[in-house]
């Protein structure tokens, strides 16, 4: 697994009924390294996410991974470059047992049975969660079921990570795990998230996202402390950070 | 209107099971051809939402009971015949499997009762036509209503034919339909408001909910009504002309009839007593009074309540417990290995 | 069905989890041996009492080897029993030709049926309850799809039942919301439609984001299996002496045949 670039040029969508989600977003995370991707509720963020992988298709521009393009032909390869982690891990641990869900996207690429179920068991291990193999979703803790969906994404080894709210419905020590387990990783990560901290701890640079457009982009810590900017887009500077540096050339904000 | 496996016949139950598996193969091998992978966790989650929706009951206008969503018509409306089958079929299996509501036997019967009349003659015979494009005006209330109740009234009726049929519950049909026909009609009132108000209200989110009417499922209207009503036929007088007299065969068979022996001993002497007073009527009908007067027929034709039967099915049922209670004990006990 | 139902389901799910002789038996042929059964117990003639008491013995013993708890299966079959027991119920009022006395009781042939119905009844529930308590609602579409029963109407089975659960606790959450404001058990059919209508938008809502879900991880139609079923010579032996079991029971009346070995005649 190599880790991949990221790169979304002038992307466009609409909602069904014509309103637009997203109005001409661009920017590009590099290889390996780990970017929030925060804004207010409505902001688009969750819609962003599903062009990564084909989920949604845009009115406008576009998404490359790795340098290809995610178009319909090439989307089977986009799926497998990049794993989607969505909010809600009941929605993508939908089959019997914790094992068939991580082994799902394996056989679906083609590998046989066999060598799939070993291969998810490895994961499950990798995971700290070999014991849960033969377990149905539903007796799963939130925290569990948030790692067996990250580790169901992560059985197909793919070049980038794009998560949408990991930490929320955790306590604080599976937040605690998350966080750890995010920082490790050698993927390309995005994450979008409401959790400030997590965040900071997480990613280096951060994209702020309001009404469909990119209104900001910088490191984290520069991002976040910028409390009139933050509030002007629906946000708080978390509390916990430290006292905000002076001016930073660090951050770029778009017209 | 789920019917149990107490009362269907193996042949009716068989007739139906080929039905109903023949729909449904029919059903996936069209969902195949269309080739729209997306209706597969849709047709999964509806299911769930039918079941969940069946939990909470509103109460029937009119009639001041409860009553709980059926769904058959919903389905369709939001999956199309085809889908809406397999859908149907499926919370059947459930409800019969693991909430023991209708029978295993049955519960091909219960799919064309419950499945085949909403899907496929309800919705593509009635609804369609009648709704219109809007789901919200007046007519698509109408439309539901009336679908509701054609589909549901063809599901009661279909559930007196097969109970008769079957034989075993020895019901007199009129009286059956005269029962189960007006009961079902302020359901099947009910089930169409209640239908066409949640289709009106995610429609107006929604507006693509609806799908397309299909042409070919009012061809399996047909279908499946002529193949019901050939294998039905078919397979119930196959098995009545084997039998002579269904009636005689059935009473003589019916709880083993033995001669009386002489007692000997004084266990058998106090049974023999009690044999003396559990009298053998020669003269009886089962269908009604008005045939008291006919013999019986044969006398090994003749039943009656025998001792041995009473004592040996008592006795059966002891073993059957008993054994039963043997096992779990020995299974407490432990063991020394695993 | 109310929310206490939803433990029916968890139910089987843990009680199908358990290890023993019948729960490791291959789904397959729990099926066709229930289906048997099933079959077997309905082609008796109407009235049948005596000859079906020994077929009591595979649910018995299913049951005591499989350590089914008694009581919660009892329970749901007192929850089904409804319309058996009002058809069963109508024959004595229907059918009051005497058939038998004992002592100064008149048996009418009303009574008969009705007592061979429920008795059926007991029998085909108790079979099927306990086979699914055995198999699980998972296994089971497993081994339906070995039997050739088309892939979808497996896969259906199995989302259906993951989905259960989930939508079930979102409809109690929400009937419980409208309670606290003073809705009753019944609500009017405009509020009910309105909570269903909400219901059902979140499950649109829910099954978009499953297929997306599902997509990334390359689903094309068909959900990928990696449960292998074994037909060993364990289930062969199982369904053989089923076989042998069921055909015994129906070819002679071995209650009467007990019967007459303690005497009575």
């Amino acid at each position: 697994m190599n880790a991949a670039d990221v790169e979304v040029f002038d992307l466009e969508y609409r909602y069904p009924d014509a309103t637009p989600a997203l109005r001409g977003v661009t920017f590009r995370v590099p290889a390996g390294e780990a970017v929030a991707l925060i804004g207010p509720n409505g902001a688009g963020k969750s819609t962003l996410l599903l062009h990564f992988n084909g989920c949604l298709w845009p009115a406008r521009g576009g998404v490359r991974v790795g340098g290809e393009p995610v178009t319909r032909s090439t989307v089977a390869r986009a799926r497998r470059a990049v794993g989607l982690v969505f909010q809600d891990p009941d929605d993508q641990l939908f089959m019997p047992t914790v094992l068939e869900d991580v082994a799902f996207g394996l056989l679906n690429a083609g590998m046989p049975p066999e060598q799939a179920q070993r291969r998810a068991r490895e994961t499950l291990d990798r995971f700290d969660l070999g014991g849960l193999a033969g377990r149905p979703p539903y007796r799963l803790s939130a925290g569990e079921k948030r790692t067996a969906a990250i580790a169901a994404v992560m059985a197909m080894e793919p070049s980038v990570l794009a998560l949408d709210e990991p930490s929320s419905h955790l306590d604080p020590r599976g937040r605690r795990r998350l966080i750890g387990l995010l920082r490790s990783l050698p993927q390309t990560r995005i994450v979008a998230t409401h959790d400030l901290e997590l965040a900071l701890e997480v990613c280096g640079r951060a994209i702020l996202l309001d009404g469909g457009r990119v209104v900001a982009e910088g490191r984290t810590r520069e991002l976040l402390s910028d409390e009139v900017r933050m509030q002007a887009h629906g946000l708080e500077r978390p509390r916990g950070m430290e006292p905000p540096p002076s001016a930073s050339p660090a951050v770029t904000v778009r017209p | 209107m789920h019917m149990a496996d107490a009362l269907i016949s193996p042949a009716v139950g068989t007739a139906f099971w080929g039905v109903s598996g023949g729909l449904l193969g029919w059903s996936t091998r069209r969902l195949r051809n269309e080739g729209r992978p997306e209706t597969v966790p849709t047709m999964g989650v509806l299911g769930a939402f039918v079941f969940a929706a069946q939990m909470i009951n509103f109460a029937i206008p009119g009639t001041g009971s409860s009553g709980h969503l059926g769904g058959g018509l919903l389905l369709t409306i939001l999956l199309g015949p085809w889908a809406a089958f397999l859908t149907i079929a499926s919370v059947l299996m459930v409800q019969a499997l693991v909430f023991a509501d209708g029978g295993l036997l049955a519960l091909g019967c219960n799919i064309f009762n419950l499945g085949f009349f909403p899907a496929f003659v309800a919705h593509p015979w009635i609804y369609r036509p009648l709704a219109g494009p809007d789901p919200r005006a007046p007519r698509a209330w109408a439309a539901a209503v009336a679908a509701a109740v054609v589909g549901l009234e063809l599901g009661a009726l279909s559930v007196c034919v097969q109970t008769v049929a079957s034989g075993i519950a020895e019901l007199p049909w009129r009286t059956f339909l005269l029962w189960m026909l007006p009961i079902h009609l302020p359901i099947g009132v009910a089930e169409g408001l209640a239908t066409a108000a949640v289709v009106a209200l995610v429609a107006s989110v929604r507006p693509a909910v609806v799908t397309a009417g299909s042409r070919s499922a009012r061809g399996a209207a047909l279908v499946g009504l002529a193949a019901a009503a050939a294998l039905v036929g078919g397979v119930v007088s196959w098995w009545a002309s084997e039998l002579p007299d269904g009636l005689e065969w059935a009473l003589a068979r019916s709880t083993g009839t033995e001669e009386i022996a002489r007692p000997d001993t004084a266990v058998h002497r106090r049974l023999g007593k009690a044999q003396e007073r559990v009298a053998l009527l020669p003269d009886y009908g089962f269908r009604g009074s008005d045939k008291a007067g006919e013999e019986g027929g044969a006398p090994s034709s003749r039943i009656g309540t025998t001792v041995s039967g009473l004592v040996g099915g008592a006795l059966t049922l002891a073993v059957a417990g008993g054994l039963a209670l043997a096992i779990r004990l020995a299974g407490r006990r432990p063991a020394a290995s695993g | 069905m109310s929310s206490a139902d939803w433990t029916g389901l968890r139910s089987i799910d843990e009680l199908s989890r358990l290890d023993t002789f019948v729960h490791r038996r291959d789904p397959r042929a729990m099926a066709l041996a229930t289906l048997a059964y099933v079959a077997v117990v309905m082609s008796y003639p109407s009235g049948s009492i005596s000859a079906l008491t020994p077929l009591a013995l595979y649910p018995a013993i299913l049951i005591a080897v499989g350590r089914l708890p008694v009581r919660p299966l009892a329970r749901r079959m007192l929850l089904a029993a409804p319309f058996a027991l009002a058809v069963a119920a109508a024959h004595p009022l229907l059918n009051r030709a005497p058939v038998a006395e004992v002592g100064p009781c008149h048996i009418s042939a009303g009574w008969m049926t009705a007592l061979s119905i429920l008795l059926r009844f007991v029998l085909t529930v108790s079979a099927v309850l306990a086979a699914m308590a055995c198999v699980g609602v998972d296994r089971l579409a497993v081994g339906l799809a070995g039997l050739g029963v088309a892939e979808m109407v497996a896969a259906q089975l199995s989302l259906l039942h993951r989905y259960l659960l989930v939508l079930g606790g979102e409809a109690t959450r929400m009937a419980r919301a409208v309670a606290a404001r003073g809705g009753g058990a019944r609500l009017p059919l405009r509020t009910w439609a309105g909570l269903a209508g909400h219901l059902l938008m979140r499950s649109l809502d829910r099954a978009d984001r499953i297929h997306w879900a599902m997509a990334s991880r390359g689903f094309e139609g068909r959900l990928p299996r990696t449960r292998r079923l074994q037909f060993r010579a364990a289930d062969a032996v199982f369904l053989g002496v089923c076989a042998a079991g069921f055909a015994a029971a129906r070819a002679w009346n071995l209650a009467v045949a007990l019967g007459r070995l303690t005497g009575a005649r």
